[in-house]
């Protein structure tokens, strides 16, 4: 149930979206984000999920010949981070992401938080220590890693390593926070505790995951979308999409009969 | 209702013996061919080991200290390599200092900045192409460029920046292939938390292909060490008795720059000119000269890897 109290944080209108092959990989895509919400995009591989969520930070942008066409607008603000006239690096500045692996940069764990704030021009070492503190703090692993910052991020496990990249993300303070598939090269035990994390996260910023297990998106998610071959296919509370979907496709890839 | 065939233990059998008899067959192959690569390895290792130490054997009276300290010499039993050692080194940190800054920064622009396309790929083919051109044409060129063209003189500059030239597409070549080593999962991640391309190429780039760039490097420069032909082409001295200006000296600033200018000679060429005596007593001296060579060679490929392997253990992908 949408609650009337709930802000709009960003919103995609009728995107459209084409990789430098010519292929569209979205298809007219119109979705709304709320404020410290989760939103989970599911749907079979290659149905443009990652595409979708990618378009949120312009990482599309890295490789030439990609062409978005629509609108992504951010709130308050009412900007359209895809304009041309709207530099990704000020997007990525706003909307940090964490990938499907984790991908630690080989330096300490410290420098891999402080990475962010860093590259924003932070060199007060007290200022860095604080809010690296703050960030492994916020991604529920500064009890692990406290006594050895300066250790390698090599060293530590693959959910060490996701939740130290979600704090590496979270360092900069960012409006939204982008996860692509994050627990799906994880086991089981460190997948609760990322979910655990998400779920606490959301109540900072607002959140959108994509993700291929069903019963994450049901755990974790205030909203869900189905998308399929580029489409959104249905958008809902993920109550609702789960319990009672409106549409046949949804249901059957919801229980397993398709995808 | 499917037949069921049943083997009896008679088949079973004689099918492990063909079985078996197959796989004896393929392991022959397995054996045949490890000693034919076994060989073809030896033959160039035996091949270096034995030049090596007939070299040594032959060059064996001259290893000692004043072989280091003397300058050449009429007579072979007092001639020495100073001036040779000392131009090779100088003209070695001219050829490092021109080829290192250049190559990387053209490797970092080709791989990281350039827009893919035609014309970059142009480029792309003949830097390694370069690569393949024989070192006597780099001499050529340099004598045009160089001694003539900026008249900058048989000297060692103009030694250091041919064999720079000689060294550039090696050192472009290994940097581009370090950069390509980088998982593009990093590159992002980097992008991801708001860096700037420079910032990416500075803070990562650069610092996770070191050991790739210091390899290319290393292997580039040992090429260039034991070069003889392009320094024979711009005119080097094969004799000279005589030291060139020190880099460094005792009034400020401390260093001068008058040695670039400095006539001189360097290791592979005062080995040319001991052969080309007639006199046997020489033939020692280059015999010492050559071992030298080789090792200096080897010493700066182990440094290679060496250097490699360390770098590389911090940085598992």
């Amino acid at each position: 149930m949408i609650n009337a109290t709930t802000a709009l944080k960003a919103e995609s209108r009728e995107l459209n979206f084409f990789y430098s092959n010519g292929n569209q990989a979205l298809k007219s895509v119109s979705m709304p984000l709320y404020e410290n919400k989760i939103t989970a995009l599911i749907g079979p591989s290659g149905c443009g999920k990652s595409t979708f969520l990618r378009c949120f930070n312009r990482m599309h942008d890295l490789y030439p010949g990609n062409k978005y066409e629509g609108q992504i607008v951010m709130h308050p603000d009412n900007t359209n981070i895809l304009e041309a006239g709207v530099d990704p690096i000020e997007v990525r500045m706003r909307i940090s992401m964490v990938f499907q692996k984790p991908n630690p940069f080989p330096k300490s764990i410290f420098e891999n938080v402080a990475y962010g704030l860093r590259v924003r021009g932070e060199k007060n070492q007290r200022t860095l220590a604080d809010k690296v503190e703050e960030a492994l703090k916020g991604a529920a692993l500064w009890n692990e890693v406290k006594d050895r910052q300066q250790d390698l991020a090599f060293n530590l496990s693959g959910g060490q390593q996701q939740r130290l990249c979600i704090a590496r993300a979270l360092a900069t303070d960012p409006e939204i926070m982008l996860f692509d598939e994050p627990t799906s090269a994880l086991d089981p035990i460190a997948t609760a505790n990322i979910e655990e994390l998400m779920s606490e996260l959301k109540n900072k910023l607002t959140i959108l995951v994509v993700t291929h297990n069903m019963q994450q998106a049901a755990r974790v998610s205030d909203y869900t979308a189905y998308m399929y071959l580029g489409e959104l296919m249905e958008y809902g509370d993920t109550d609702t999409i789960f319990t009672r979907p409106t549409r046949k496709e949804t249901e059957d890839y919801i229980t397993g009969k398709f995808g | 209702m499917t037949t069921q065939t049943l083997k009896t233990k008679a088949t079973v059998l004689e099918n492990l013996v063909a079985v078996r008899a197959m796989i004896r067959r393929h392991k022959r192959n397995d054996i045949i061919f490890a000693a034919v690569g076994l060989l073809a390895l030896m033959l160039g290792l035996l091949t270096l080991l034995t030049l090596f130490l007939d070299l040594v054997m032959d060059g064996y009276p001259r290893f000692n200290l004043t072989f280091f300290s003397e300058f050449p010499s009429r007579r072979a039993a007092n001639a020495g390599l100073l001036s040779a050692w000392v131009g090779s080194v100088l003209v070695m940190i001219v050829t490092f200092l021109t080829a290192v800054p250049m190559g990387v920064a053209a490797g970092l622009y080709l791989e990281e900045y350039a827009p893919k396309n035609w014309f970059s790929d142009l480029i792309e083919i003949n830097v390694s192409n370069l690569a393949g051109v024989p070192s006597i044409i780099y001499g050529l060129l340099a004598l045009g460029l160089f001694v003539y063209g900026l008249g900058l003189g048989e000297s060692i500059l103009t030694a250091g920046l041919t064999l720079g030239l000689l060294t550039l597409p090696v050192v472009i070549v290994s940097t581009r292939e370090a950069i390509r080593g980088i998982p593009v999962a990093i590159r992002e991640a980097a992008y991801a938390v708001g860096a700037t391309k420079w910032q990416v190429v500075k803070d990562h780039v650069v610092k996770y292909s070191q050991g790739g760039i210091l390899t290319g490097v290393i292997i580039g420069m040992s090429r260039a060490i034991g070069e003889t032909a392009p320094i024979i082409t711009i005119g080097a001295l094969t004799f000279i008795a005589f030291l060139p200006p020190s880099p460094i000296s005792d009034v400020a600033p401390f260093i001068n720059f008058e040695w670039l200018g400095s006539g001189f000679t360097v290791l592979p060429i005062q080995m040319f000119n001991w052969l080309s005596r007639p006199d046997h007593a020489f033939a020692t001296n280059a015999a010492a000269t050559g071992a030298i060579i080789i090792v200096v060679t080897l010493m700066m490929n182990g440094t290679a890897i060496y250097l490699r392997y360390k770098i590389r253990k911090n940085i598992k992908w």
